[in-house]
């Protein structure tokens, strides 16, 4: 059995309450969404909060809804919920893809997409997605809301935006009509952290690529994302051979490093070829391709 | 001989003999009831933790344990300097401060001059809590003098290498063995050199050489290691509750170690979440829980994290190996030449009978018939965490037959001739048993070529080679993958095998109440194998008593008769020969007092069964259960009986058996990505006699799931400065359900010829026989880019980078 230190716990009964809790502690607190990424480093000492602040009970934080022409996701969604949720599987295939391989139905049980993204761990799926869907982050603190798109939410691994006294609230997908989209991932093993992963939301109009986003993960994309490789492909037909171009540039303008998942070289090579595979499945799936 | 028969069926809903019956151990464990080291709470227990070397290699300069000592919770914190000031009344060493290893050497409780390995144990704290232990040991303050170390197996032998064994005085990293050897060499060398010169020189004649690398794994058991001490001042009884898989041998071991009065020693192993070998060695956190006791005068628990039990316990594997096959160009294999470097870690504590000390490797001749073999095994110290063998490879056979296995298929490769036709031309032939291998085995019994013919129907090869051909020509890469294992199990014959001298014999015990239900008392022990369903259905299966109405007793050496315990498949082997045994002589007991109760001659009684009868009179008879009655009445007794049926039986095998199989792997290969997947897995094991047919393809299921692990994922790997990357579940990855496809088994029934009842074992045949099907079909499916070789495990990176023609060497950290 894996101990903590020593630490102090409250529960937090509103998003007003929680914002004034952390205000109190400072920065020797931290929001206890899931769980699953901060207990287990707390287990290993590796965290030492001296307060967690659990706000499993703010409903205000959940549920999954369209509101205008932006699907909302609450931070306190689970992995299960997005995985099961008819709003975005309509839309948005791709979160079902990611979902499905993210860790395993206990985590994802339990897990937060809020907590999740906060964590931002470099190879972190739901960062990926985000940064194809150009999604819109919705910060509060105690002034009130603040919005940071998505592609300048991480200040770098395992940084974001979300500042000391503050809790993301909620992220905001734009509905792109027509749109195609798909995620790949390779993980040593099911439940593992991705060597490299790629999505990509595409729309096709008059036989072209009429907006294109990539996510990538894993690999040290640049906001996760790879804006040469899109930019290249707006306005041009989804050809094999122009996908395979985009697919090379967004491979080279990653940066990853060797680690036990694999060396530099493959995981380069990965985002090629992964980026190639969500592409293509992308335009196919796309209405008007 | 015993592969099917009618078995008839207990009031219970049991088989009474041999057939499926599901695990009574299971009515406690799936409701979560299982009694484990952690759940043993003894009043005024203390709680204890460990500090742990952050280095690989460093001169311990100082330690100052006095902010822990004032943590108010904190008991006592002991340092390997306290140890030597304990002396020790005991021929192995005169204080505390290092143990005996199971293979003669010296292992350090708590460092004292240097640290080894990473993950060495440094101080213990005992505390009121866990949490309070946990919390001291952050604050102790070691002042370490980093030295360089030396990781690589390869480097450990070069002159200029830092020297790891500086406490006994060594001048270099090599190992040498209670008999004086710094290398284990079997085999005929000069007439296996000459072989493959031959070969060499004959152009109807090939050679392959290929280099293969099993790396380091570990067991990873789901309950970690434990124990819980308890030394009654009074009585003077030291009592362990502790995660082992042999408490009798401990329990001597302990004796030996702490120079206690063995009898006052008592070993208990309560329920055990898995072994795999990871529990058959002494750690020096069971020692410290004893002299946690000792020293505190309360009971002291002991329990490892995941991290500690996967950086510091028993490791298997670490073998680099060289093989050599020499061929005809028709496919007769002529010879074969291994030569290992085998790296033990910082401590040789590899668990394995005295004189094989690279464990039954030596069998690695395989099951083809070839005159010449010979392998050459020269151990190494690294600073890597000592222990060694572990992990359900049967001391080694899994090393042993991945090389083989490898060697055929590089050999096939070459010949441009089908594995499967390659190894039905070189299988042993039935007549050929019992046969002597080139390297001194004697198998026991085996139709090899029937029960590659069954996996390969099951299989249905020919199709999947037709499947593969099309798939190839459209540029899609599946593979098939052959592996055909034969195992020498259940060690040993006593006189040839022994741990730290301790004879490889079983003991059992046989109780029969008046009212007929029986006691059956083990002296091996279950970590999870169901030896409280098996070894009733084997007394059952003999004198006919329902299995619900036998309770099997094990693990606690007050209970059970001495014998070495359960690993390297030997339960079934050694302890189902003894527990029929011991059957038989209780039968024959119930004989004699059945003879007396129908006033007629033993000898003119036959055995139904669960009755001994009139010959030629059916009706007068008397079932076990009024013979288990009549023992205890006032029925005037013959000779030969003084008042009751139970009997005793100590179980020296004549010979190891020896269970084979033949495994047949598909997978698809993506080579954009470098993901395998295993679609199919096929496994045809010849165990001997099955005792619960059931139980058997789980042990098969688990070991196929192991086999899956190890060659795809499951590694601990090392950085140069001697960091352990594979010391977490995030970084030792172990196969789910997703990785594994539904198994196919099949069997065919060998009986073993000198065992009771012709069980063989099957405990580890499993794990010792898929890796290399895995392998191989994955070499299989890159054979159109020219691969013929990559290291396991065969991550997407590594495959991909096979393909590239630059495979990633495994052992070190990937750069």
């Amino acid at each position: 059995m894996q101990t903590p230190a020593p630490v102090d716990y409250v529960r937090a009964t509103s998003v007003a309450d929680a914002l004034s809790l952390l205000q109190q502690h400072g920065d020797e607190a931290r929001l206890l969404a899931g769980g699953h990424s901060l207990l287990p480093m707390m287990k290993l000492r590796l965290a030492r909060p001296e307060i967690l602040v659990d706000i499993n009970d703010l409903d205000e934080l959940r549920g999954i809804r369209i509101d205008g022409n932006e699907i909302v996701v609450g931070a306190m969604v689970t992995h299960a919920e997005i995985l099961n949720s008819p709003i975005l599987f309509e839309h948005y295939p791709i979160f079902r893809e990611a979902e499905k391989v993210i860790a395993d139905p206990i985590v994802r049980n339990k897990g937060t997409m809020g907590g999740s993204m906060c964590q931002a761990d470099p190879a972190e799926d739901l960062s990926a997605v985000g940064a194809a869907l150009r999604g819109t982050v919705v910060i509060q603190n105690a002034e009130g809301r603040r919005t940071v798109a998505m592609r300048e939410f991480h200040e770098g691994p395992y940084e974001t935006k979300v500042a000391d006294g503050e809790i993301l609230v909620e992220v905001r997908y734009p509905i792109l009509p027509g749109s195609g989209s798909a995620y790949e991932k390779v993980e040593r093993r099911s439940g593992d952290w991705a060597v490299c992963a790629a999505g990509a939301c595409v729309t096709i109009s008059g036989g072209v690529f009429s907006s294109v986003g990539i996510g990538i993960g894993a690999v040290n994309a640049e906001h996760f994302t790879a804006v040469d490789a899109e930019a290249f492909l707006v306005g041009k037909e989804p050809t094999a051979e122009n996908i395979a171009t985009a697919a090379q540039m967004a491979a080279d303008s990653c940066d990853p490093s060797a680690d036990q998942r694999g060396p530099a070289d493959y995981k380069k090579h990965l985002a090629m070829e992964l980026t190639k595979r969500a592409l293509t499945r992308a335009a196919a799936a796309a209405k008007g391709a | 001989m015993t592969a099917v028969q009618e078995v008839p069926i207990s009031a219970g809903g049991n088989p009474i003999g041999f057939g499926s019956m599901k695990r009574v151990e299971d009515q406690r464990f799936v409701r979560g009831q299982g009694n484990y080291v952690d759940d043993v709470n003894l009043p005024g227990m203390l709680h204890s933790a460990i500090l742990r070397s952050p280095w690989a290699h460093a001169r311990i300069k100082s330690i100052d344990t006095s902010a822990a000592l004032a943590l108010p919770g904190v008991i006592a914190v002991l340092t390997g300097k306290d140890l030597e000031g304990i002396p020790r009344p005991s021929l192995l060493g005169d204080n505390f401060a290092w143990m005996p290893t199971l293979s003669y050497d010296t292992q350090a409780v708590l460092a004292t001059d240097k640290v080894r390995f990473q993950g060495q144990e440094v101080a213990y704290v005992i505390a009121e809590s866990r949490y309070i232990a946990k919390d001291a040991v952050e604050l102790i303050d070691v002042d370490y003098e980093p030295l360089e170390p030396v990781m690589d197996a390869k480097r450990a032998m070069d002159p200029g290498a830092p020297v790891i064994r500086d406490d006994k005085g060594q001048t270099d990293n090599s190992i040498t063995d209670v008999h004086g050897h710094k290398t284990w060499e079997s085999g005929n060398a000069i007439s296996t050199a000459e072989a493959i010169a031959r070969a060499e020189a004959d152009p109807n004649c090939v050679v392959v050489t290929q280099e293969v690398m099993y790396p380091r794994v570990h067991p990873a058991p789901m309950e970690t290691c434990g124990s819980v001490a308890h030394l009654d001042k009074v009585t003077g009884q030291l009592t362990l509750y502790t995660t082992s898989q042999a408490p009798h041998a401990h329990r001597t071991v302990y004796a030996m170690v702490a120079g206690l009065p063995e009898q006052k020693i008592r070993v208990i192993a309560p329920d055990i979440g898995g072994g795999f070998g990871n529990k058959v060695g002494v750690y020096p956190g069971y020692v410290l829980s004893i002299l946690g006791t000792i020293v505190t005068g309360k009971p002291v628990k002991w329990i490892e994290d995941r991290g500690e039990n996967l950086m510091s316990t028993s490791f298997a594997r670490d073998y680099h190996m060289t093989g050599k096959i020499a061929a005809t160009k028709d496919g007769k294999i002529l010879a074969v030449d291994v030569d290992v470097l085998a790296d033990h870690g910082a401590f040789n504590g590899v668990a394995q009978p005295t004189n094989y000390p690279a464990g039954f490797f030596h069998i690695f001749s395989g099951s083809y018939d070839y005159p010449d073999a010979h392998c050459k095994v020269t151990p190494v110290y690294t600073n890597k965490a000592p222990g060694g063998v572990a992990y359900a490879c049967s001391f080694r056979i899994t090393e042993a037959v991945y090389v083989i296995e490898r060697l055929v298929d590089c050999l096939a490769a070459e010949l441009g001739m089908d594995p499967a036709e390659l190894r039905l031309k070189n299988l042993l032939k039935p007549d050929q048993f019992p046969y002597t291998s080139p390297t001194g085995w004697v198998y026991d019994s085996g139709q090899y070529e029937k029960t590659m013919r069954v996996a390969m129907e099951i299989a249905g090869y020919d199709e999947l080679r037709r499947e593969q051909a099309e798939k190839r020509a459209r540029g899609e890469y599946m593979g098939i993958g052959i592996s055909f294992f034969t195992e020498g199990v259940g060690a040993g014959p006593r006189k040839d095998m022994d741990i730290l001298g301790l004879g490889m014999a079983d003991g059992i015990e046989l109780r029969v109440h008046p009212t007929g239900k029986a006691v059956l008392r083990l002296s091996v022990m279950s970590q999870g194998q169901g030896h409280e369903t098996t070894y009733a259905q084997i007394v059952a299966h003999e004198l006919g008593i329902p299995p619900e109405d036998i309770d099997v007793v094990n693990g606690d050496t007050d209970q059970t008769p001495f014998g070495l315990g359960t690993y390297g498949s030997r339960s079934m082997p050694v302890s189902g020969a003894a527990a029929a045994i011991v059957s038989r002589k209780v039968k024959e007991r119930a004989r004699i007092v059945a003879a007396a109760a129908l006033e007629c001659s033993p000898d003119d009684l036959e055995w139904e069964l669960g009755r001994w009868s009139v010959k030629g009179d059916k009706e007068r008879g008397k079932t076990i259960q009024e013979i288990a009655l009549l023992s205890h009445s006032s029925l005037e007794l013959p000779e030969g009986v003084e008042g009751h049926l139970d009997a005793t039986a100590v179980y020296n095998p004549p010979n190891l058996t020896y269970p084979y199989g033949a495994y047949i792997c598909v997978v698809d290969v993506d080579p954009g990505t470098g993901v395998v997947k295993v679609r199919r897995f096929i496994a045809v094991d010849d165990c001997g006699t099955r005792v619960n047919p059931m139980l058997v393809d789980g042990q098969v299921h688990g070991g196929i799931a192991d086999g899956i692990g190890m060659a795809l994922m499951e590694l601990i790997a090392f950085d140069t400065d001697g960091n352990n990357l594979g010391g977490s579940f995030m970084d030792y990855l172990l196969p789910t359900s997703m990785e594994c496809p539904s198994f196919e088994l099949g069997e065919t029934v060998t009986p073993s010829p000198h065992h009771p009842i012709g069980a063989k074992g099957v405990g580890e045949s499993a794990t010792v026989g898929s890796p290399a099907a895995v392998v191989n079909a994955v070499m299989d499916a890159l054979a159109p880019f020219g691969v013929r070789h990559a290291d396991m495990p065969l991550t997407p990176s590594n495959v991909w980078r096979a393909i590239q023609g630059n495979p990633i060497r495994v052992d070190m950290a990937i750069e």
